[in-house]
């Protein structure tokens, strides 16, 4: 239990055999630890985040989450293993336009029996406190459909998904660059608390600096990656 | 499973304009290929219904199908013709329930005029054992009475009590003009078979035209037996006949081999229809490939929840499967409306016989086929997502 949330050591990573694009000695993010990852456009960030998320594998060193190294793992069972102990949230656009708002909130539990078994109750009902926590609540949005909410609503209900069944890693993506500056306080702080609640670790990625405070750590990934800046996509 | 498709259903809803279209592809590629089939079932049984009850045909010797055409279709010329003599002679046979002779070679307007008996309406049967009905009037009984079959009533515009000139020759603007007036006594009801546009005449009332007190030549006749096994035993007993050279076939026989031959244009009706089929499949197949690319985002969200690549192929395969499975279902349902409207008027005046069974083999086999059919079409932009989705990964590279 006491291995850490993320773990990477002596990665090097590129698209392409011989490029190199990455290349990171040691980053560890601790359990229940909130970082601040700076990284500008360009800087390998979505790489980065693939390589987390286990969807990419380095072509020397470890990515290691909870304890277990992606590279061990067969490929269907890293989708699974992804499923029940990280939650995403993307910069925008991260519902299904099909499916309700509850609907999407209750995504992970599809694919993944112990995010459901972690549900106190039923996932629906978790889903519906979660949803009312970060300040979602009433039949009249819930029962809208997800492409007329705001953006800052659709932010909130992802932020919903990243947390339900409580997987031990939430990974953000720019999740605020698309809301207004109240906008983005506001949803910040209550994803911090709700990281929080659950003692789940945050790595929160962005270009925007301001954003830093209140996280327990920030980290440059122009400092952590020691590849040369001239092959940098 | 179940949620998978759970997913897809919602899915192919929420694209539900171009889901509706792709679907209505099908259902009317579905209804020809299914109609094409009960057409092509109705057109062999009508074609194999146009004689039955009937155990033998009786010509002079000449070809199978040949005797069959002139005979049953009335298409065609005979060559030769069999003589009264042997006609009695079998009609008097023991195991002969009843002979019916047919001569031909008179006309009136263009249609051929049959000499027969009364009795013809006693034992000729069509369709499924259907005896001849007259819509209107008697059978002929006496000297110069005609029955008319439906079509020729109808064009001629004849109704019973109609007088008529027959020309000797079969072709329309006849050559000559016999002389005794006729008078239709009878209209047959609709057969849906050649029987239609016949003029059926007394066989001794047109010999007399022809001058002769009895007709003393025919052209061929029909025979019904008594107990099918002397059916073989007589067949051959006829050919073999050493008095005059005969042909004598059985209709169900010939009428086969008849249909071997006019199959080729409703085999070539099937490929068309399967060829349609083909062409709504390939149409769902590059819609859904087409909307692939703005479903990249979908899949990267898909794949950050825990699901795998073969996952997201399984989801677009369902998808197809889905609206296969749903434009089949309206295919069937719209070609049964349509044949339930149509096939009445088809039997009467095509002679098709369409009774569709509300589930039968054909329908369950194109249910399953079509259905495998698009879940494979759906293999094309589930390999697509497969693929995209793991070059994607959670992120969009473009």
């Amino acid at each position: 239990m006491d291995s850490p949330a993320i773990e990477i050591s002596q990665l090097r990573f590129g698209w392409k055999a011989g490029e190199c694009l990455l290349s990171v000695e040691a980053f560890t993010v601790s359990r229940g630890e909130r970082v601040f990852l700076h990284g500008p456009s360009g800087s390998g960030k979505s790489s980065l985040l693939g390589l987390v998320g286990g969807v990419l594998l380095p072509q020397a060193g470890e990515v290691r989450v909870l304890g277990q190294s992606w590279g061990a793992l067969p490929a269907s069972r890293r989708d699974r293993f992804r499923g029940d102990h990280i939650g995403f949230l993307f910069q925008q656009f991260n519902l299904l336009p099909y499916l309700g708002l509850l609907d999407n909130v209750l995504l992970p539990v599809r694919y993944s029996r112990l995010r459901r078994q972690r549900c106190d109750e039923t996932p629906a009902v978790e889903a519906k406190r979660l949803l009312a926590a970060l300040g979602l609540e009433g039949d009249a949005v819930l029962s809208r459909p997800v492409g007329e909410l705001s953006v800052g609503q659709q932010q909130r209900v992802a932020a919903a998904r990243a947390l339900l069944g409580r997987p031990e890693l939430v990974v953000a993506d720019e999740p605020t660059s698309a809301l207004d500056e109240d906008a983005r306080e506001a949803f910040l702080s209550l994803l911090m608390q709700r990281c929080r609640d659950h003692g789940a670790a945050l790595l929160f990625v962005s270009h925007d600096r301001r954003l830093a405070e209140g996280f327990d750590r920030e980290v440059s990934l122009a400092a952590l990656n020691e590849a040369p800046r001239g092959l940098l996509a | 499973m179940r949620a998978a498709l759970e997913l897809a259903l919602h899915s192919v809803w929420n694209r539900r304009g171009t889901a509706l279209l792709t679907t209505c592809s099908i259902a009317l590629s579905v209804a020809l290929l299914w109609g094409v089939l009960q057409v092509r079932e109705g057109a062999r049984n009508g074609f194999a219904a146009t004689v039955s009850g009937v155990d033998l045909i009786v010509g002079p010797r000449t070809g199978p199908l040949n005797l069959l055409l002139y005979s049953i279709f009335h298409a065609g010329e005979p060559t030769a013709s069999v003589s009264r003599a042997s006609f009695e002679l079998v009609a008097r046979h023991p195991d002969v329930a009843w002979a019916l002779p047919l001569a031909l070679g008179d006309s009136h307007r263009g249609y051929r005029v049959l000499g027969t008996t009364p009795d013809y309406f006693l034992h000729y049967r069509y369709g499924r054992r259907q005896a001849l009905v007259l819509a209107e009037g008697r059978a002929f009984a006496d000297h110069g009475e005609l029955v008319i079959g439906a079509t020729v009533a109808r064009a001629l515009g004849y109704r019973p009590g109609t007088e008529a000139v027959l020309a000797h020759g079969l072709g329309e603007g006849s050559f000559t003009e016999h002389e005794d007036r006729f008078r239709v006594v009878g209209v047959l009801a609709p057969t849906g078979t050649p029987l239609d546009r016949l003029v059926l005449a007394d066989l001794d009332d047109l010999a007399h035209l022809h001058g002769t007190e009895h007709s003393t030549s025919l052209t061929a006749f029909l025979v019904g037996m008594k107990e099918r096994p002397a059916l073989l035993r007589m067949q051959r007993a006829l050919n073999e006949y050493r008095g005059e050279a005969l042909t004598a076939i059985i209709p169900g026989v010939a009428l086969s081999d008849l249909w071997r031959l006019v199959g080729v244009a409703d085999r070539a009706m099937l490929a068309i229809a399967l060829c349609v089929l083909l062409a709504g499949l390939i149409g769902m197949t590059s819609t859904l490939l087409a909307a692939l690319q703005a479903r990249r985002r979908e899949l990267a969200i898909l794949r950050s929840v825990g699901a795998r690549p073969i996952d997201l192929m399984g989801l677009l395969m369902l998808e197809a499967g889905a609206l296969s499975l749903l434009g089949t279902l309206l295919g069937l349902l719209g070609g049964r409306l349509i044949i339930a409207v149509l096939a009445t008027p088809l039997e009467a005046r095509l002679g098709l016989l369409l009774e569709p069974a509300l589930l039968d083999a054909t329908s369950a086999a194109i249910l399953c086929g079509v259905t495998v059919a698009g879940l494979l079409a759906g293999l094309l932009p589930g390999l697509a997502a497969y693929r995209r989705s793991l070059a994607d990964g959670l992120s969009m590279r473009t």
